[in-house]
């Protein structure tokens, strides 16, 4: 227990003072994670929108699928881009595993079937009715579309919100991708497991407070945007 | 809001996220990369932090990256083209890595002990023994007759993973049928660190590199019993991943490092390096001798 309240103290003294490994992780942490969060929504958002209006043959085995991804393990993603991404892979070429983009693209294959998955189920509460009464109206299909999709946009940003949350929060791609490169792929979560094997257990609190930061701002914005 | 603005955010964000990621990946220094893929134990001993600051204070063009894995899959890496260089522990696979081409040369630097650990209570009575395969075989006999001797092993295919293999291998028990799933034997497909935790919280006996356990010593209660002899000799070296095998790797650069190990001046970093922190040194340099047998 001495331990862990020491531990804590210090914790509290490395973000207080601002020490620079501690912002570096976290600023790379940040930006990996929302940059993965805003391309999955660039795509999840029209393709949810996509699956949602049109009727085609097999669309709900697809939204099944998409649900059950919802699960999808980080390490088999990890697992999966690593092969793409290695010299010997698909992409090898481009030379993108161990870096920060390589991470951005793992989180986003990550969190899209949830961002998709969502999106769809927000556009269906609100679409019957809307879509009758719109038509009644006489609004062409794109406006139709337009509409539900505003109406919908506190249910879609609250997804985009728990796509994030999952980004931010997982290990598997980021070290079989990141490779945990001290100065170049070290995230906060990767940063704890290392720290906590070496016996480091200050700077893995720290960064532990911050996570749990970051968790709580989320659930504040997401009670916010449901109380809309 | 305006669909103007919505669409001027979004490129502006786009645009953000563009150049951070190219920052990030080195974009905007004019600056090599040299990929080393190392094991664990250097990794949770803290060394190839202090290499790395002092490579790159004398190198500025040049920005070390470390992964560390345990020594199998850190050879695969380089296999598999995603490293210049490796630096690991286990000669065998050493010099098969360098059969199949694909390292240039093996350039030992530094060496140390495996330590044979164990809880204070010692409770297979190893204490005082000086032969590991025969410390090995009183612990496998001690785990079998008694359900408080346990023995932890890495199980990830590791340098020390394959030593300990080796030790049980010398002790001429069948490993698959009398050693592997004996519910005193326990994997925990962990690094060195992790697993000398576990072993700690079991009351176990393990193997661990010298370095790893003198850097844990802290905060851990378990002793070491064998220290040293041939069976549990430990050499560190650094092999540049061969450019005609593998298009594309960063041979120069893997030179310039291999060189900084090898001076007077890396050598003596190396060896020095943890007498602050741990009271002790952890590698022992080899000053241009040639490694100990």
């Amino acid at each position: 227990m001495n331990e862990f309240l020491n531990g804590m103290l210090q914790a509290i003294n490395l973000i207080l003072t601002l020490n620079p490994e501690l912002v570096e992780i976290t600023t790379r942490t940040l930006f990996i994670s929302l940059s993965a969060t805003f391309i999955a929504a660039l795509i999840a958002i029209p393709l949810g929108g996509l699956i949602n209006f049109k009727k085609f043959k097999g669309k709900r085995s697809l939204i099944n699928l998409i649900q059950t991804l919802y699960s999808l393990p980080t390490v088999l993603v990890g697992l999966f881009v690593f092969l793409l991404l290695s010299q010997q892979g698909v992409f090898g070429d481009l030379n993108l595993l161990f870096t920060p983009t390589g991470m951005i693209i793992g989180q986003t294959l990550l969190i899209l079937p949830i961002l998709i998955g969502f999106t769809i189920t927000a556009l269906k509460t609100v679409g019957k009715d809307l879509t009758d009464l719109s038509i009644s109206l006489g609004a062409s299909e794109f406006q139709t579309i337009y509409t539900i999709m505003r109406e919908a946009k506190y249910a879609i940003m609250a997804a985009v919100i728990l796509g994030f949350g999952r980004a931010i929060s997982e290990v598997g791609v980021a070290i079989m991708i990141g490779g945990n490169i001290r100065g170049a792929t070290r995230v906060i979560t990767t940063t704890i497991s290392l720290e906590t094997s070496k016996g480091n257990l200050e700077l893995s609190i720290a960064l532990g407070i911050i996570l749990l930061g970051i968790a709580l701002i989320i659930n504040l914005m997401l009670n916010q945007i449901q109380e809309n | 809001m305006n669909n103007k603005i919505i669409a001027a955010i979004l490129i502006i964000i786009i645009a953000l996220i563009g150049v951070g990621a190219y920052a990030m990946n080195g974009g905007f220094q004019e600056k090599q990369i040299l990929r080393v893929s190392t094991t664990t134990s250097l990794e949770d001993t803290g060394l190839v932090d202090n290499l790395e600051t002092a490579f790159e204070k004398e190198h500025p063009n040049i920005d070390v990256q470390f992964v560390s894995a345990g020594t199998g899959i850190a050879l695969k890496y380089a296999e598999k083209g995603d490293a210049d260089m490796v630096i690991v522990h286990d000669k065998k696979k050493e010099q098969q890595f360098i059969d199949d081409g694909y390292g240039t040369k093996r350039y030992p630097f530094a060496y140390n002990y495996f330590y044979i650990v164990g809880p204070t209570s010692d409770p297979a009575k190893i204490k005082g023994m000086k032969n590991a395969t025969e410390a090995f075989k009183k612990i496998m006999e001690a785990g079998e007759a008694n359900s408080s001797v346990k023995f932890v092993s890495r199980g990830d295919n590791s340098g020390t993973n394959s030593r300990e293999l080796k030790i049980w291998n010398n002790t001429k028990a069948n490993y698959n049928s009398s050693i592997n799933g004996s519910s005193w034997y326990i994997e925990t497909g962990k690094g060195m660190g992790d697993t000398l935790v576990i072993a700690n919280e079991k009351s176990a006996y393990t193997l661990s590199d010298s370095g790893t356990y003198l850097a844990f010593k802290g905060n851990i209660t378990l002793v070491p019993y064998l220290t040293s002899g041939k069976d549990l000799l430990n050499v560190y070296s650094a092999i540049p991943v061969n450019p005609e095998k593998i298009k594309g790797v960063n041979y120069n650069a893997s030179m310039e490092f291999v060189d900084f190990l090898l001076s007077t001046e890396g050598q003596q970093l190396i060896g020095n390096y943890g007498k602050e922190k741990y009271g002790q040194a952890l590698f022992i340099p080899l000053y241009g001798k040639g490694e100990p047998t």
